[in-house]
């Protein structure tokens, strides 16, 4: 059988799969698509009346759209948590999910362009970044720097997870030649979309509260985070409504992991507070705004302390080997976790790195309706398209889905 | 197409990747050549800038003319403010408004001009735009106008992923409004607050319009992308003044030729007390602030 025979056998087959499903998968589906139109009804409205309908304006030029950004680099980053012990250590429990943390972190990376996209001025002039047609400014520009490294990673992850679903689809085992040297490379890869996103932040002098060199730490700590907590949320569902099997083992020493890479977030955020605060330059205002508010001005407090607490709960839950073993206290956990990085990740970095603006003026953002909308559908498209790769990915890795007369597919190939 | 035989089913696959290459192909063909306007050769610049006018005669109604004046060798500008003769009338802000075809609805000003206190010197934790008393100056008070500082090493045109931004060899930093995306990283790395976004369609009424422009400069702007003091370019290097220097009651603001061993700029540097904003982020302003009394 040729090669395009076999592909459009596996497409067809796939897009059989991604329409069948009971009730709940549908509602699912149709919910999303939902939040996907109400979305794009919003963005049209942006598109026609420009950005003037966010409540983005010169004093705080990036809001909500690239806060969202920012915190799902840091999970599409975190894909890489599972490859380490997989591939590095051959820590076999988690080798079985890692193409999951891979499928999340190229539906995170489809989010974050998407959140790129909505928040430039010219979404029409976006070709201008793509040489040969446009021109990119690199090496000068960071943001150059993170259109290239972000859509590397996004190819390797999609390359890696399409080879081995699609060879374990025919019966065949991966190409080892391939993928070893791919995921391998994707770990400095992960690590590397996460630094240099820090680093766009962390270069500009212009803004004291994210020119502090923790910075680029404190995003990895924090992304080691939130990706795990979805994923968790993920396995245990996976585990509930397919006959997928994932060791409790597995599930807790991912809450383990967790439970040190928020230490490490809770310390780095302490010593930046320490020196701000004891220092007591000119450059506190910015922290203060966050955590106190200046004068009137305490939108975000509530924000700040919500955040802190959330996180303080996720590092009690999981570093207690009880409370991340009972699946109550485990989910709680994730919950907070997700929660507390979000905030702190999003309005938490951008909005207080912005505020006071540079000539001294305090202008109080909240984000618009439109704001909110638009991120709706950009979350929607992003889960839509995970479940889609999840209804997929399942069967074949369950040896439910594959082409007929192919063998079994080997559950560890190697 | 799954029912097909595989023969004909490839076929068309076939012809339809090679219709997509030749598309694409005629598109780059037909696309290429900078669109940018940085570096263009002279005479397609012309060509550019005789369909901006054309456009503008379209969309806007106005007989505009966009020039496209090189900088001049042997020039490079700068500007000085005395801080003590500024009285903060804000007619620079409006003369620039008017001169440079910024937006009136909503509101873009290139210069904001800061109140501060004089028991707290130059701060601008304790600055403020929006001061609105009967009579200027207020007593306890004086005032420091802000625009583009027109940085030696400017932050803004280094972080700009699109090189639709950079610095002219008179020392303009300028911006190309047709090559802008508007992803306002430049707004994030400008220490001074000098960039200015165009949210939405800038309200610019046809009778306001200031016919004299320069493809680089004071030219109309579209929504979406980012503007910016350019030491009004369109006037500077046909040897006028800039609008804020001529409109200046108080004779606060000084214009010249740092190259220029006679100028008047130069004289300033030389002989009074100086002083950049924010001088510790190294960004080499060329708008010098001095105290002449």
């Amino acid at each position: 059988m040729s090669f395009i025979h076999l592909f459009s056998r596996f497409t067809w087959g796939s897009v059989r799969l991604v329409t069948r499903g009971n009730r709940l998968y549908w509602t699912w589906i149709v919910f999303l698509l939902a939040l996907i139109v109400w979305g794009l009804f919003a963005f049209a409205e942006q598109v026609r009346g420009g950005l003037v309908v966010t409540a983005m304006r010169d004093q705080v030029s990036w809001a909500f759209y690239i806060g969202n950004f920012t915190f799902l680099v840091g999970v599409a980053a975190a894909a890489v948590i599972l490859v380490i012990p997989a591939y590095v250590y051959d820590w076999k429990p988690i080798r079985h999910i890692v193409v999951y943390g891979e499928l999340l972190a190229v539906s995170a990376i489809v989010m974050c362009l998407l959140f790129v996209l909505v928040d430039i001025g010219r979404p029409d002039r976006f070709w201008h970044l793509l040489p040969p047609v446009g021109y990119l400014n690199f090496p000068d520009s960071i943001l150059a720097w993170d259109v290239l490294v972000l859509n590397i990673y996004f190819l390797v992850n999609f390359l890696v997870v399409t080879h081995i679903l699609y060879r374990a689809f025919t019966g065949r085992a991966y190409e080892k030649r391939l993928v070893i040297p791919l995921v391998l490379f994707s770990i400095p890869m992960a690590v590397g979309i996460h630094t240099v996103t820090a680093f766009l932040y962390n270069g500009l002098a212009a803004r004291p509260y994210w020119n502090a060199s923790i910075l680029a730490p404190q995003f990895l700590a924090s992304a080691f985070c939130s990706g795990p907590a979805i994923l968790l949320f993920l396995l245990q569902l996976l585990r509930h409504f397919t006959r997928f099997e994932i060791p409790d083992e597995a599930i807790w020493k991912i809450a383990e992991l967790m439970a040190y890479a928020m230490f490490l977030n809770l310390f780095l955020h302490g010593a930046e507070a320490f020196k701000e605060y004891y220092s007591g330059t000119e450059h506190l205002l910015y922290t203060r705004y966050w955590y106190q508010g200046l004068g009137e001005h305490r939108t975000l407090v509530p924000f700040a302390w919500t955040a802190v607490i959330l996180n303080l709960v996720s590092f009690a839950l999981f570093i207690v080997p009880a409370a991340r073993r009972n699946p109550v206290t485990l989910n709680l956990g994730c919950l907070a976790t997700y929660a507390g990085v979000y905030i702190e990740k999003g309005m938490g970095l951008i909005i207080p790195g912005l505020t006071p603006d540079s000539l001294g003026e305090i202008y109080q953002y909240y984000p618009t309706m439109i704001e909110l909308r638009v991120a709706a559908g950009i979350f929607a498209t992003g889960f839509l398209l995970f479940t889609l790769m999840l209804k997929v990915a399942v069967p074949i890795s369950l040896g439910e889905f594959r082409l007929n007369g192919a063998p079994v597919p080997l559950s560890d190939p190697h | 197409m799954n029912q097909g035989p595989e023969q004909a089913d490839g076929l068309s696959r076939r012809q339809v990747m090679a219709g997509a290459a030749g598309a694409a192909a005629a598109m780059i063909l037909t696309s290429c050549g900078p669109k940018s306007l940085h570096e263009v050769p002279k005479d397609r610049l012309l060509s550019l800038v005789a369909e901006m006018e054309k456009t503008y005669k379209e969309k806007l109604g106005a007989d505009i003319k966009v020039g496209t004046e090189p900088a001049l060798p042997g020039v490079e500008f700068a500007y000085a403010l005395d801080i003590s003769r500024c009285v903060g009338c804000r007619r620079c802000v409006y003369a620039c408004v008017e001169e440079n075809n910024q937006s009136r609805d909503p509101q873009i000003h290139w210069i904001k001009v800061l109140s501060m206190e004089k028991e707290k010197g130059v701060d601008f934790a304790h600055a403020g735009a929006y001061y609105d008393p009967k009579e200027v100056p207020e007593d306890g008070h004086f005032y420091v106008p802000v625009a583009c500082q027109q940085c030696r090493n400017a932050p803004c045109t280094k972080v700009c992923p699109t090189g639709a931004t950079w610095t002219e060899r008179d020392g303009i930093v300028v911006i190309d409004y047709d090559w802008c995306i508007g992803c306002r990283y430049c707004m994030a790395a400008c220490p001074y607050g000098a960039r200015h976004f165009n949210w939405t369609t800038p309200g610019l009424p046809t009778a306001e319009i200031n016919k004299n422009t320069h493809y680089i400069g004071n030219r109309p702007r579209p929504s979406g992308v980012v503007e910016k003091c350019t030491f009004c370019i369109q006037r500077t290097r046909n040897g006028r003044y800039p609008a804020c220097v001529e409109v200046c009651p108080a004779g606060a603001r000084k214009f010249g030729n740092l190259l220029d061993p006679g100028s008047e700029i130069r004289y300033i540097i030389e002989h009074k007390r100086v002083l950049v904003l924010k001088e510790d982020l190294n960004t080499l302003p060329k708008f010098f602030y001095f105290y002449a009394t």
